[in-house]
């Protein structure tokens, strides 16, 4: 498949992902760490993609959605931003707002 | 022109902001001396007015897009109008700590 496609059906597959350096538990990358936890800290169940260990990805991800950086957040199957977009939108409150209504979504569509 | 300069005098021209911080913070990163890799961008300015964040990010990513095919590998963007500015009293958040993940593939971070 190719590698586009393989990033499109993660991220419309799952309500919530964060394509990081590293894992929620043992992040490689602060920016990575700091998303990762203010997803944690919402509450609501995230997946999460380790770019470190798919070169693939790691090199084609900023072409999918324009974004040239790491962190990459997306909710309901549109990048929210990178680590500062989300602190800012989990210190407004919004981040576990937006969470909670794509995972509901997805529920629905079952 | 350093990658810094460069960078000031791009936003400057661009954003006709209202206050501007471009700080090179390669130095907390495990990059070589004088790399210009991690750079944190306040701005100030009322071109932020009435638009998302996500918005505000991916003007300045592409401002910086050049820079980021030349060698910048994470900006850690503060994009403020000046009225949210004042209510945040003037300050933008730390940057993290770094833990490694540019040292194991260059490419990508914030």
């Amino acid at each position: 498949m190719d590698v586009l496609e393989r990033i499109d059906q993660q991220v419309k597959g799952h309500p919530v992902v964060i394509y990081m350096k590293g894992t929620p538990q043992f992040p490689q990358c602060g920016f990575s760490m700091r998303a990762a936890q203010a997803l944690t800290e919402s509450g609501v169940p995230f997946a999460h993609v380790n770019v470190l260990q798919d070169p693939e990805i790691f090199e084609h991800l900023p072409r999918y959605a324009d974004w040239p950086t790491f962190p990459q957040i997306y909710v309901d199957g549109e990048l929210i931003g990178g680590c500062d977009i989300t602190l800012e939108l989990h210190a407004s409150g919004e981040l576990k707002t937006m969470l909670e209504a794509a995972v509901a979504k997805a529920a629905e569509a079952g | 022109m350093s990658r810094q300069a460069r960078i000031r005098s791009q936003l400057t021209a661009q954003m006709q902001p209202e206050h501007l911080e471009v700080l090179d913070e390669s130095h907390q990163h495990a990059v070589p001396p004088g790399a210009e890799s991690h750079f944190k961008l306040v701005i100030v300015s009322d071109a932020f007015t009435g638009q998302t964040l996500i918005k505000r990010h991916r003007t300045v990513n592409e401002l910086l897009r050049t820079e980021f095919e030349q060698g910048l590998h994470a900006a850690a963007i503060h994009a403020f109008t000046p009225a949210e500015w004042q209510e945040k009293g003037a300050q933008a958040p730390a940057s993290p700590k770094c833990r490694g993940g540019s040292k194991a593939k260059l490419g990508a971070a914030a």
